[in-house]
């Protein structure tokens, strides 16, 4: 068991959910530098630049397999749990050199909350799901605790729904909650960055409506990065954008900005082609 | 499924119907005759003071006490060597070792040939190594540990087979919450794999306690009451045998030793398909 951070409970107080100013400078959070992986000798993405504003969405478009989903794992270094994946290029998250040897990858992990396509609470219950992260963090009080599971409940508008239950199994829930209360778990470890691969992609329209909406809440208090296929959904979500493309069998960057300049004046020619699909 | 198969449409759907029926209602026949004699020809003679009482007149007569204890003994024994062994063994095979991996490759094909091996070589090496290298002698010490050796394959392979069946999703999302690998393990990954567990564990047992061959030259024949670990202690399994191959007359206890063993392996059975279902499942793999 690790021990506990001293931190944990200052930053506690000082970062309470949603009281951060709603207005930013675009100023950037994380900053990806000429970032290559390779899956064995098989490159899925090579050579990204880019650099992402801390508070603002920015949606990941592109085709299926140019390595949007392996690109989110090297931010918080999932790439490590997978056997013969090498990632070269570097990542500054703040002051946090990513891909430095020497990094606490635990604590990393905790400041960048992940959520993947298929909505994957543990086989516990909710209570559970939400409170074992943080015992894991070093947090032990249980009214403290109780407290951070009914805050983060409400920010994903599922206290409602689940508060009479919550010693019930969360796989007892329908997609839509469980994908809400995997974001619920994300939060109460309050991350600086949130990164979503397709979060809504396994979720029926209405469901996916509300996580959308829930996206939205989170822009100004989180950097969030989120994988898409539905540029409709990208168009109205997203601040910023950037566009990946298969390039001679390795993922590329082809066009990155503004999101109103990526979907409605293109440089590139791919993007143009791309985004008119939306259209289309 | 059911329907379909009960009202055959044509005649190869007939024939599939007739050999799937056929096949399972013949083991089913098989084994309700087995249990069938066995409860006919052993439940008279099995009575609190056969169960309690030792053994007279080569076990002619008598009970069968030593011989519960000294089973329970070396199963005991088999388990509680076999069970960290088995588990850690697999842990390390299952999520920290990789499937191409030279140590990975060898230790499985290690494991699933020894898994085959008959388990009169087993007696043979426990005897050897166990009474003799180290001086263990003929005792329930020496059964046990090699009991252990015969069931750790099964109960590794099928320990490493839940875990990977656990998936990868666990492993990532656990990961991207800042969860420790040690507390994945401890938390997620082991209450999964559970299930796993304990199928290699009734298997292992199963086999265990059924064991003759391995024995024999191990805990040996001795059928008094065990005073300790070091002294020779006769299995059940080995009584049946002697009542039956070597004592004219023993017919009568050899049943109802055997209805006895019967009814302990459906006990294991019974008691692990209920951890399975409720007691954890309950608990852990709620849905
Ligand atoms: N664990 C892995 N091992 C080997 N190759 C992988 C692995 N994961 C992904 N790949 C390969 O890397 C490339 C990029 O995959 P990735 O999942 O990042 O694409 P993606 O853009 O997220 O696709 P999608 O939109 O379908 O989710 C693909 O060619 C894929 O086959
Ligand atoms: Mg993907």
């Amino acid at each position: 068991m690790r021990p506990v951070e001293p931190s944990i409970i200052e930053q506690r107080s000082r970062h309470p959910l949603g009281d951060r100013s709603a207005s930013y400078e675009p100023q950037p959070f994380v900053e990806v530098d000429r970032l290559s992986l390779y899956y064995g000798e098989k490159p899925a993405f090579q050579d990204v630049t880019l650099s992402i504003n801390k508070g603002y969405i920015t949606a990941l478009v592109g085709p299926s397999g140019c390595g949007k989903t392996s690109f989110l794992t090297c931010l918080n270094r999932l790439t490590d749990l997978i056997a013969g994946c090498r990632v070269s290029g570097r990542i500054m998250i703040d002051t946090r050199d990513v891909l430095a040897s020497d990094i606490d990858v635990i604590q990393l992990r905790r400041r960048i909350g992940m959520i993947f396509q298929k909505p994957n609470p543990f086989p516990l219950t909710i209570r559970r799901n939400l409170e074992f992260p943080l015992r894991e963090q070093g947090l032990r009080d249980r009214e403290q605790i109780a407290e951070i599971i009914e805050a983060t409940l409400r920010d994903v508008g599922l206290w409602d729904e689940v508060k009479d239950r919550l010693n019930s199994p969360a796989l007892a829930l329908s997609g839509g909650q469980q994908q809400r209360l995997c974001i619920a778990r994300a939060l109460a470890l309050l991350p600086e960055v949130l990164l979503l691969d397709e979060p809504c992609s396994a979720l029926d329209p209405l469901s996916s409506g509300v996580v959308e909406d829930l996206i939205v809440s989170l822009r100004d208090r989180y950097t969030v990065l989120i994988v898409t296929h539905n540029l409709v959904q990208a168009r109205r979500i997203a601040d910023y954008a950037a566009l990946f493309w298969i390039k001679n069998g390795a993922g590329r960057l082809i066009e990155a900005g503004p999101a109103k300049q990526i979907f409605e004046e293109p440089r590139d020619p791919l993007t143009a082609a791309y985004v008119s699909g939306m259209r289309g | 499924m059911a329907e379909t198969l009960s009202r055959p449409q044509d005649h190869r759907e007939w024939f599939a119907f007739v050999l799937v029926w056929g096949a399972a209602a013949l083991v089913t026949a098989v084994f309700c005759w087995l249990l069938g004699d066995i409860i006919w020809h052993g439940l008279s003679h099995v009575s609190w003071t056969f169960l309690t009482t030792s053994p007279e007149n080569a076990g002619r007569r008598g009970g069968i006490g030593p011989i519960l204890v000294s089973t329970s003994l070396i199963l005991g024994v088999c388990l509680a060597v076999s069970l960290p062994i088995g588990i850690g063994t697999a842990v390390l095979l299952a999520e920290f070792t990789s499937d191409q991996s030279l140590f990975g490759r060898m230790t499985r094909r290690s494991l699933d040939v020894l898994a085959g091996v008959p388990s009169i070589v087993f007696g043979l090496f426990g005897n050897a190594f166990f009474c003799k290298a180290l001086g263990l002698g003929f005792s329930i010490l020496s059964g046990g540990l090699t009991l252990a050796c015969m069931v750790l394959p099964i109960l590794i392979r099928s320990t490493e087979e839940g875990f990977r069946a656990v998936p990868a999703s666990y492993r990532l999302s656990a990961a991207a919450l800042g969860l420790s690998r040690s507390t994945t393990l401890v938390h997620l990954l082991l209450p999964a794999a559970v299930p796993g567990l304990l199928v290699g564990l009734v298997l292992g047992i199963g086999r265990a306690i059924a064991e003759t061959a391995a024995l024999i030259f191990t805990s040996g024949y001795v059928d008094r009451m065990p005073q300790s670990l070091l002294d020779s202690g006769r299995a059940l399994s080995i009584h049946i045998f002697d009542l039956s191959m070597n004592v004219a007359g023993g017919d009568a206890n050899a049943y109802a030793s055997a209805l006895v063993l019967v009814v302990l392996l459906l006990a294991i059975n019974g008691a692990a398909s209920w951890l399975a279902t409720y007691g954890l499942h309950r608990k852990i793999m709620t849905v």
